[in-house]
């Protein structure tokens, strides 16, 4: 821990130096190496620290009063801050990485000084909030995070669909930063300079209504930046416009910021609550897990379909996070523990395999100039190392043995299933609800990872593009086997994070300083419904019975020839790509069963030979599901604020008579309030 | 007792799926193959030479052995003789869920992979049902790990040993409702997929491996036939498990494997006059009888509160 400052101080001037060799390397192959470089030492240095924090068991806390007059900066490092250092630090680096070969196309194009520059300055401003220590630091830090993150949004500034989606960031952006102003307003007690150690006091004293309100303020403004339905509708619109390199930071890191918030003002300053928050923030995971899968199904834009699926793990990890708050107002620390450990373990593994599969995706648009999986497949034979990265990041988001997924996902099941012994009929009814609801959950997603492999990788391709697609440059594979890596490592080691994670928990907000041991040996056992699960024994398990299955045929002299001839066609001869299965198809069954969701519209439109109608000359088929939030929410929404708006500009007559009035009256009404408040 | 499990288990495997069929020919006043007409099958497609299309790539090489050995780990942490089983310790029922669905995830791509219009259906097909019926038996796994206290399977079972009153108790019976008809859809039985139509555009499991031959179909059969022994264990031995071994003594195991064999019968009996008696249901008409499960699963786990 003595060497916190030093580190601390090398990880802010990397991400410093990166930007400003970005600005100075302009164009040219040095600029954006700069960028990266800064971004990978910063973000390098920023793992090692939150390390240290994770395993020192310590917390370290400096206030540099000079630096922002009259309140200062004050930052504190503890264990939760040190796991989500870890978090920004793992997908900071390897997008980092990427971005070397990726932003090569554009030079000439797009401002790469700017991109370079703001990367480094948004990694700045996400170290810079997980340490702060105040309310004014860390609304500081995160507005510059939400405008940096604006401008990389808009780096692709020529296309009408960017700047749409630019604007919906801004304006939800902007809209969760007010609720959270208010928030530490109410918090600290009007004054923005008090540090988190004064909110903790205050917030133990304050009344009831108080804490509610700083409750629903933090679950807005958080809510928001993390894309809880029904704040999610900017997040499938930027997150697809995105470089990808910084869609895999946005999705992998800059949502989590807003679990972080939740993490910490929820349990750390507000020190739990009563059982329904937890219940709404659980209920409200369940509902953003299910919908985000279930919009994701009917995606066929690569990128979107991702862009759903951080609404759907956001959801999963607030079902973790929900419970754990939830059984904290009973009293029951133990489950409240396992609860927080299986959302935050979800919260990285998330990180790894999201921030993989955005780059997945980047490296499949960079070599075929397309999102839309309609006009993908067959990638895995140009592109074998992207097709096998990818491959790891769907198994590990579709939550399967032995991948980080489903470790964490495991844990949230066990949370849910400690329920039963809570005797509150609200829990008892609702737990089985929440694990039906997470179950469907992981079983559409795989179904919606099956195709989305599925169709952009294998069969034949059926575009040209597709056809002709060459593999990603060395710096964008090593980006993505990078994240791979981690998301086997973290498959494997969860005895090694649970304990870690355990570690930055205890004590806070009430849980004990020291949790019972939920690890024996590599094994993990869970209170509640006792369960073991030991991941690297299943992967060992899983390995042998390969290696034997292998064996065993070699030695019962098994038949090894094979031979290469045609897919078996019923008779026709040839196959093209026209005859495969698509993406819009193969989710065809699971559109059908949600229709009442998704209202889908289909128009057929059959242009037939003027002479007979049995003569069909071509043949339009157009489908769209419809967005119910969207539709329901926002669209009746933005119509009260157009009509407001329209209501309002009757006052800007543009007469100078008009506006004499106006500063007549207003004065004549202040004189009237101040004479009545005396 | 590691190899031993999963040993009875790849050697009983096809054999229940002959008597099944064997019956179910003899009900339709069908002669049929004789039972051991699986044991055959296995034989002739292991000495053929595979026959694997241009457009496939490694994946659909790789795929059956995965499907295959995450059957046969599943098979070892089962309790088919012994409880706890051998590899008890590794993982409980949820991981026993989620290894099968891992069969299930890399069959559906081998499924896409070459291209075909039958191979990409039956790839749809399977996941939808999947994805359907696994809330069904997430609340299964709930309602039978309240009464036992742990979601351990050695744990479940001994728990109903010792307490057997367990075993008619109304979340049990409605647990074991809701898992028989889960094992209809995950094993591809009637009336969610017809393991033995020849109509293409019926199938789902069928339509999936259509382009497999030689060892891999072999494997893949294999596979799939445990999946069915796997669900009878888990339907005979969490809800009636006498009979099993709680020690690893050699007269228990082999009353173990005697009473195995016989659950496993009944269960084919079961499922064959089952199969004589239904159709098909229309694949849309489906999640229907899922949801009926769903449903079974909710009393089952919402009984289960009713005693703890």
């Amino acid at each position: 821990m003595e060497l916190t400052p030093f580190l601390l101080g090398l990880m802010f001037s990397g991400y410093g130096l990166g930007a400003l060799g970005a600005l100075l390397g302009g164009e040219r192959a040095v600029g954006r190496w700069a960028a990266a470089l800064g971004v990978m030492s910063g973000a390098g240095i920023g793992t090692m620290l939150g390390l240290v924090a994770l395993t020192s068991r310590q917390h370290w806390s400096v206030g540099l009063p000079a630096l922002l007059p009259p309140i200062g900066l004050f930052l504190r490092l503890d264990g939760l801050s040190g796991f989500f250092l870890l978090v920004v630090g793992l997908v900071g680096v390897a997008a980092a990485l990427y971005s070397i070969g990726y932003t090569a196309h554009y030079a000439g194009r797009y401002a790469l000084r700017r991109l370079g520059a703001l990367l480094n300055l948004l990694l700045f401003a996400l170290g810079l909030q997980l340490l702060a220590d105040n309310a004014l630091t860390f609304l500081l830090s995160w507005e510059i995070m939400s405008l940096s993150a604006y401008l990389l949004v808009l780096t692709e500034h020529d296309q009408p669909e960017t700047v749409r989606a630019a604007v919906w960031y801004i304006v939800m952006t902007h809209a969760g930063f007010a609720a959270l102003v208010a928030m530490f307003l109410l918090l600290a007690g009007g004054d923005l300079g008090a540090s988190f150690s004064m909110m903790r006091v205050g917030a133990a004293s304050a009344s009831p209504e108080l804490r509610t309100a700083v409750f629903l303020l933090a679950l807005v403004g958080f809510g928001s930046k993390a894309g809880i339905v029904p704040l999610h509708v900017w997040l499938p619109l930027a997150h697809p416009v995105a470089p990808s390199h910084v869609s895999a930071l946005m999705s992998g890191v800059v949502i989590k910021m807003g679990i972080y918030g939740l993490v910490r003002v929820l349990l750390d300053l507000l020190g739990g609550g009563p059982a329904w928050w937890g219940g709404v923030v659980l209920a409200l995971g369940a509902v953003s897990a299910l919908l985000g899968v279930l919009y994701a199904l009917m995606e066929h834009d690569l990128k979107r379909l991702l862009a759903y699926h951080s609404v759907e793990n956001i959801g999963i990890i607030l079902i973790g996070i929900g419970a754990g708050l939830l059984f904290h107002s009973y009293g029951r620390m133990d489950l409240a523990a396992l609860g927080m450990i299986a959302g935050l373990y979800h919260t990285i593994n998330h990180a790894a395999f999201k921030g993989l599969l955005f780059l997945g995706a980047g490296s499949v648009l960079q070599a075929t100039h397309t999102r839309n999986m309609e006009e993908l497949g067959g990638l895995i034979k140009p592109m074998p190392w992207t097709a096998a990265w990818f491959l790891v990041g769907s198994a590990a988001i579709s939550a399967l043995p032995p991948l980080n997924g489903f470790a964490s996902e495991w844990l949230v099941f066990q949370t849910l299933l400690g329920g039963f012994s809570v005797p509150a009929l609200g829990v008892t009814l609702g737990m089985p609800v929440a694990v039906a609801m997470l179950a469907l959950t992981s079983g559409l997603a795989a179904a919606c990872f099956v195709k989305a492999f599925g169709i952009t990788f294998l069969a034949l391709p059926r575009s040209p593009e597709a056809a002709h697609a060459r593999e990603a440059p060395r710096t964008m594979l090593l980006g993505m086997g990078l994240l791979a890596l981690a998301c086997v490592a973290l498959g494997l080691a969860p005895f090694m994070v649970v304990p870690l994670l355990g570690d930055a928990l205890a004590g806070m907000g009430g849980l004990p300083t020291t949790l019972p041991a939920l690890t024996s040996g590599v094994t993990i056992q869970t209170p509640g419904l006792a369960g073991h699960m030991a991941a690297p024994l299943v992967a060992l398990a899983l390995a042998l019975t390969l290696g034997f299955t292998l064996l065993g045929m070699r030695v019962a002299g098994v038949n090894r020839a094979l031979r290469r001839s045609d897919a078996w066609g019923c008779g026709r001869i040839g196959q093209t790509a026209r005859m495969e299965y698509t993406a819009t198809s193969f989710a065809e069954p699971l559109r059908r069963i949600f229709a009442e969701l998704y209202r889908p519209r289909e128009d057929v439109t059959v242009d037939t030979h003027p002479d007979s109608r049995y003569f069909i000359q071509a043949m339009a088929y157009e489908s769209a599901v419809s967005q119910l939030i969207e539709r329901r929410l926002y669209e009746p929404l933005l119509r009260l604020v157009k009509f407001g708006s329209r209501q309002i500009r009757r006052l800007q007559s543009g007469s100078l008579h008009a506006y004499l009035l106006y500063m007549t009256v207003a004065l004549a009404v202040l004189v009237l309030v101040a004479q009545w408040s005396w | 007792m590691l190899i031993l499990q999963p040993a009875l288990a790849l050697a009983l495997a096809p054999g229940l799926v002959g008597l099944i069929r064997w019956l179910k020919a003899r009900l339709q006043s069908r002669r049929g193959p004789p039972p051991w007409q699986p044991y055959a099958e296995l034989r002739k497609l292991f000495g053929k030479e595979v026959v694997v299309a241009h457009s496939a790539s490694w994946l659909f090489r790789a795929a059956p052995y995965l499907v295959f050995a995450s059957a046969v780990v599943v098979t070892a942490i089962l309790p088919l003789v012994l409880a706890p089983g051998a590899l008890d310790g590794i993982g409980d029922l949820l991981v026993v869920v989620y290894l099968l669905l891992l069969g299930t995830f890399v069959l559906a791509l081998a499924g896409l992979d070459p291209g075909t219009a039958f191979g990409g259906m039956g790839a749809s097909r399977e996941m939808t049902v999947a994805a359907l019926a696994e809330p069904t038996v997430a609340l299964a796994i709930f309602g039978l790990a309240i009464g036992a206290g742990s979601t351990n399977l050695g744990q479940i079972v001994l728990q109903t040993l010792r307490t057997p009153i367990l075993a008619a108790s109304p979340s049990h019976l409605l647990a074991f409702a809701a898992l028989f008809i889960v094992m209809l859809a995950e094993a591809g039985r009637l009336p969610v997929d017809n393991p033995g139509t020849h109509l293409e555009l019926t199938m789902i499991h069928e339509a999936m491996i259509l382009e497999y031959s030689g060892r891999y179909l072999a494997l893949i059969e294999w596979a799939a036939w445990l999946k069915l022994l796997i669900f009878f264990t888990l339907l005979a031995n969490l809800f009636l498990p006498w009979g099993i071994a709680t020690t690893f003594a050699p007269g228990a195991l082999a009353l173990a494997c005697l009473a195995l064999v016989a659950k496993l019968a009944v269960l084919g009996v079961i499922l064959a006059i089952l199969e004589t008696r239904i159709a098909k249901l229309r694949l849309f008409r489906v999640p229907e009888l899922l949801a009926v499960s769903f449903v079974l699963g909710l009393l089952a786990v919402t009984a289960s509160f009713a005693r703890v």
